[in-house]
């Protein structure tokens, strides 16, 4: 007799083939500049369930370009593992052709050149579409959103996220859950979900004063669909009042609290759930550790670190999906339920290229509504780029390196601090950088810019603090974002020394002298977590900057040397 | 990250402060601790629930609950604050269950740790890391 986990991994195996008329196809088909819409969607129905999973699309309703990770490093269990295998590897691994357009969609090589000629990607009408063709196949397809969506540009922020809401309630999501978008304030946070027709679930999300799960946001919703009564728990991002201004939500505490979604699965197998999914903004690590900690969920949906993925990864009986970020990929997960049981799945990665797969009309009418009253200030030009402009990365960026300049010159400043999120689109030589450019890499709600002294010593605290946010080989112990970038000043860093040992050589790039731990820095930096920041928006610093110089060029950052890998 | 400069000023003299602590300087007020409650008899590993946090939200008020079936008393420890001893909770036999819930201040990541008396005279010791950050940036 085969056994469960036996038919899992026959099931992957059999995947991984169709994958060569799935997900291999468009890359092959792709290499011959043949891609069509058909063949992105193509996709033999399997089982009785369908989930459709996006997350992490940071308000990006328009396509754009995402460069992702060159260095994306794993430390302890996870080194050398997925996601944190990049480039040549990663394609290495599933099989990508050079050149391919899964090449460009999923990793970082000669991403300017592969980007003209395969186009943005995203686009939330784009989305539409794709959720369209696979809800007339499957009608009662599952669309789970993994969150982070009312966050990341302009027009988010001047509507407070009603621009995104209103284009996303377009798609009839079934639930939700959640990370920036408690930076919108708690009062804002629940006028946005009272109105939501679709569940908002963390099962991590409780109340502060009395540490009991919060009364607006359910643990978990049942669904009926295909026959099965399948189960959605979500998991909020855990570390959001340490990661994020918690003055902002005073009245919600967080955390992973794993043995409160073990309590979660059993109650909802109790009640006869035969399907069980978690929607997470954990974290993958975070994910691939839960799931190794709790029994009983078959799938999980990760979110928060803006991996994507072209097969699950498997943990024990549970399947784990990324669909990357930005609205790049959408995921379709097809599953055979029966007896209570997840006998089988059949998974596809979609790349959402803009230029094959039609806009739906009504969601397209809808987006240009929702700009239309920004449209001048959203396409002002303020200057050009000579360089591929890209946030994506543990240590650096060209965007965080421009940014830090700007801070540097505008503020008068001797080292600047960019923060390592995992959000802000690139922008492609000879491209125009709008103003709109602008927002996606630097809009939030705390994007005051701050100026401020800081000692040698202490800007080693900060950067050891963040280094082991990133690199604590317990990835518990970690919170998805990337390293603070650092303007004016060099470093080294050993990923696998131990927490407070891992940053040393700490350069003052000015004069070349080591930092002194006695003497006081002028620093500048944006995204502070403390209530009352004074200081200019970011995005202003930013654009003042960039129309000085008319056109940007952004050197290679050498500054900072990483061992340990 | 906290910016303000009052605050930076004040985060980085303590952060200096627990940075001049050699590591393991309060071990041996631990072990002592745990001898004073255990009268020196030997602790099991596992038996007792500590439930806290991976990472702090506040260091300066992170909640914490400990269990221990049977228990009549869990004592419970901070190893790296300049004084461990936290909390000893007594339960009678009237009482409904031997869990307890409060709140501690946390002066920086260290191990919280729980060590609970049985009924029988036998003891049982947990610990967990709890990580206390002057904040990240979030993806």
């Amino acid at each position: 007799m085969i056994s469960r986990r036996d038919f899992l991994q026959a099931s992957m195996a059999a995947s991984a083939l169709l994958g060569a008329s799935g997900f291999g196809n468009w890359s092959r088909l792709a290499a011959q500049q043949a891609l069509t819409q058909d063949q992105l969607l193509e996709f033999d129905s399997f089982g009785n369930v369908s989930l459709i999973h996006i997350t992490d699309i940071h308000a990006q309703l328009k396509p754009i370009y995402f460069r992702e990770p060159e260095i994306n490093l794993g430390v302890g269990p996870n080194k050398g593992e997925v996601p944190h295998i990049t480039g040549a590897d990663f394609r290495r691994l599933y099989g990508i052709e050079d050149g391919s357009p899964s090449h460009y969609a999923l990793t970082y090589n000669d991403f300017s050149a592969l980007a003209r000629t395969y186009g943005k990607m995203g686009g939330m009408d784009r989305v539409a579409t794709i959720v369209n063709a696979i809800r007339a196949e499957r009608p009662e397809a599952l669309l789970l959103d993994g969150g982070d969506t009312w966050h990341g540009s302009y027009t988010c922020y001047q509507t407070q996220g009603q621009d995104v809401v209103n284009v996303m309630n377009k798609l009839r999501p079934d639930a939700m859950t959640f990370h920036w978008e408690f930076t919108l304030g708690q009062e804002r946070v629940h006028e946005i979900v009272d109105s939501l027709p679709f569940a908002a679930l963390g099962q991590n999300i409780f109340d502060a004063m009395w540490d009991e799960p919060a009364e607006r946001f359910k643990p978990y919703q049942f669904f009926e669909r295909g026959g099965v009564n399948i189960a959605v728990i979500g998991q909020a991002f855990p570390y959001m009042p340490i990661a994020n201004p918690g003055w902002m939500f005073p009245d919600y505490t967080f955390g992973i609290r794993d043995e409160n979604m073990q309590a979660m699965v059993d109650e909802v197998r109790a009640q006869g759930a035969e399907l069980v999914v978690c929607l997470s903004h954990n974290g993958f690590d975070v994910d691939k550790k839960m799931a190794a900690q709790v029994s009983g969920i078959d799938v999980i949906l990760t979110g928060h670190t803006h991996d994507a993925l072209p097969e699950p990864v498997l943990v024990g009986d549970t399947i784990l999906i990324a669909s990357g970020s930005n609205g790049k990929f959408v995921s379709r997960v097809d599953l055979d339920v029966r007896d209570g049981q997840m006998m089988g799945f059949r998974h596809k990665l979609i790349p959402v290229f803009s230029d094959v797969i039609d806009p739906d009309p009504e969601v397209a009418a809808a987006i240009d509504a929702e700009r239309a009253p920004f449209e001048s200030a959203l396409t002002e030009v303020i200057g050009q780029t000579d360089s591929l402009l890209y946030r994506r990365g543990n240590f650096n960026g060209t965007w965080d390196d421009l940014i830090c300049e700007a801070l540097i010159e505008q503020r008068d400043a001797e080292i600047a601090m960019s923060p390592g999120v995992r959000w802000g689109p690139s922008l492609i030589p000879g491209q125009d950088i709008t103003r709109e450019d602008i927002w996606n890499v630097t809009s939030m709600t705390y994007g005051r810019a701050y100026r401020t002294e800081m000692t040698g010593e202490f800007l080693k605290v900060v950067m050891e603090d963040v280094a082991d946010n990133l690199f604590n080989p317990d990835p518990y112990y970690q919170q998805g974002g990337d390293m603070v970038r650092m303007g004016g000043l060099g470093y080294r860093i050993d990923v696998t020394a131990p927490a407070g040992e891992r940053i040393s050589e700490m350069t003052f790039l000015e004069t070349g002298e080591p930092i002194d731990p006695a003497r006081s820095y002028v620093v500048a930096g944006w995204a502070s977590v403390n209530e009352g920041t004074e200081g200019p928006q970011i995005w202003d610093v930013v654009e003042e900057h960039i129309r000085q110089k008319g056109t940007v060029k952004v050197e290679p950052n050498t500054s900072v040397e990483v061992a340990g890998v | 990250m906290d910016f303000t400069r009052r605050e930076t000023l004040a985060l980085g003299a303590g952060a200096a402060a627990l940075t001049l602590l050699p590591a393991g300087a309060y071990a041996a007020t631990v072990d002592e601790l745990v001898n004073e409650f255990t009268g020196g008899a030997d602790v099991a590993d596992g038996g007792v629930n500590l439930d806290a946090p991976e990472i702090a939200e506040n260091g300066n008020t992170v909640p914490i609950s400990v269990s221990a079936d049977g228990a009549t008393a869990i004592m419970v420890l901070a190893a790296g604050n300049p004084t461990p001893p936290v909390a000893t909770f007594n339960f009678g036999p009237l009482a409904g269950s031997s869990s307890a819930s409060t709140r501690i201040r946390l002066a920086g990541t260290q191990d919280v740790i729980a060590v609970a008396k049985m009924a029988d005279g036998s003891f049982a010791r947990t610990s967990k890391e709890v990580k206390v950050t002057i904040g990240g940036c979030g993806g």
